[in-house]
């Protein structure tokens, strides 16, 4: 995994996400799930491409289920962007790079 | 600016997969039009991309997971030199030849141009069409097991359909739910007997017989099924916090609608072989067939539809 993604524990995460200074998307993922797996190569790019604009961390529900169920994940991937610790934008499951951007894009 | 090609595949499951690889092998340098990535059928891979274990393909003696075939089976397109491309078309002329395709809405030049076409689309899964399932998909209603099951431990949950792929998602989710619940508007199933077996003997597992979903409850998350019983009329709620939708597919043709002839399901004709009703163009997997569905089926009629073309080709003096 690329370095530029930050890997956040439900011990972390408030931290993390609460201090960030670009807005934060957050991958909610898991190690079964193929959708998951289809966009991992996507948002290491995102990663590096936009890192001006917002930084990305992965969150495994798996280990970490009090966030999860905290932010009523219920379908995974889920991404969730984070500006300022408050949602402003929730996509729910995989999508090409270019659908991916815009919808982030359109709430940054 | 358009790329031309001898054999255009429409397609990257089992189908698509395996016409590249043949024709791949016989030096036809196939492009392959995957599809993009998404969380549904509609994705490079297919359908056994949103399965888990596939216990009959040949060769896997003790079974192989659907996306892990689907990787492997795109490695081996890759290696005898197949052209992969990540894309989808959406549309296709085969009025003429050669035909076009364009994978691009921005563009009004096609993006291929095809000596011949083999199409391998394949299927999706039907949703219910009831009340309450757009508002409540990923809220609790789901269309793939291997995905959000998780999200449902310790729950009771409804799986709706009588075919293999309920009861796979069936058994597979009582990994993770309370109880599950089989909805099936009939009182028999349509599934192999193995898998009618193992689901009956499963102590989590229950059936609704004769039952039709009306609406799917709730307001921001899945709260129970409104369902009618469709021998005696009455309706009842089923009290499920979980919602997974099986009850069967419907082809992806829209590409060739009005272009190639289909049958009175909307399934692609072909014959002889991967023949289609317009010269040069093949089909092959589940666009063309409801009646095995299976992914070594699939894999066989791509196969054929890679030797079709390849014959067919050599007929036109390539």
């Amino acid at each position: 995994m690329s370095d530029q993604i930050t890997t956040l524990t439900d011990a972390t995460f408030d931290e993390v996400v609460g201090s960030a200074e670009k807005p934060i998307l957050v991958d909610f993922w898991a190690e079964w799930c193929g959708p998951c797996k289809t966009i991992a190569p996507i948002l290491e790019e995102l990663a590096t491409e936009q890192s001006d604009k917002f930084v990305i961390g992965k969150l495994d529900v798996d280990a970490n289920v009090a966030t999860a169920t905290k932010f009523s994940v219920m379908s995974i991937p889920t991404l969730l962007l984070f500006k300022d610790g408050e949602v402003v934008a929730r996509l729910v499951g995989a999508k090409p790079k270019g659908a991916l951007l815009q919808e982030i894009s359109a709430s940054l | 600016m358009n790329h031309h090609t001898e054999v255009l595949i429409i397609g990257s499951g089992p189908a698509g997969l395996t016409a590249a690889i043949y024709a791949a092998r016989a030096q036809l340098s196939p492009v392959v039009i995957e599809g993009e990535p998404s969380s549904t059928t509609d994705q490079p891979g297919g359908q056994l991309m949103v399965t888990t274990e596939v216990e009959n393909f040949p060769g896997f003696v003790d079974g192989v997971q659907g996306p892990d075939l689907m990787t492997s089976m795109r490695a081996q397109a890759l290696r005898f030199g197949a052209d992969l491309r990540v894309t989808k078309v959406h549309k296709l002329d085969l009025s003429q030849r050669p035909f076009r395709a364009w994978t691009s809405e921005d563009h009004e030049a096609p993006s291929f141009s095809a000596d011949s076409v083999i199409l391998a689309t394949g299927a999706r899964s039907l949703m219910l069409n009831v009340p309450g399932e757009d508002r409540l998909l990923s809220h609790g209603l789901s269309t793939c097991a291997t995905c959000d099951g998780f999200f449902f431990r310790g729950q009771d949950i409804a799986v709706i359909g009588g075919g293999d792929s309920a009861l796979e998602e069936a058994l597979f989710l009582t990994r993770f739910a309370r109880t599950v619940t089989v909805v099936h508007r009939r009182d028999e199933l349509r599934a192999s007997k193995i898998m009618q077996e193992r689901s009956r003997a499963h102590d989590k597992i229950d059936f609704a017989w004769n039952t039709q979903v009306t609406d799917v409850l709730g307001h921001d998350r899945v709260s129970g099924l409104r369902v009618v019983d469709t021998v005696t009329g009455e309706s009842r709620t089923l009290d499920v916090t979980g919602v997974f939708v099986a009850i069967g597919h419907v082809p992806n043709t829209s590409l060739v609608e009005g272009q190639l002839e289909l049958d009175d399901n909307g399934y692609v004709i072909t014959g002889p072989g991967t023949y289609t009703s317009v010269e040069g163009v093949f089909a092959a997997g589940d666009v063309q067939d409801h009646e095995y569905r299976q992914a070594i089926t699939s894999a066989g009629s791509g196969a054929m539809a890679a030797i079709d073309a390849e014959r067919w080709l050599e007929t036109q003096g390539r």
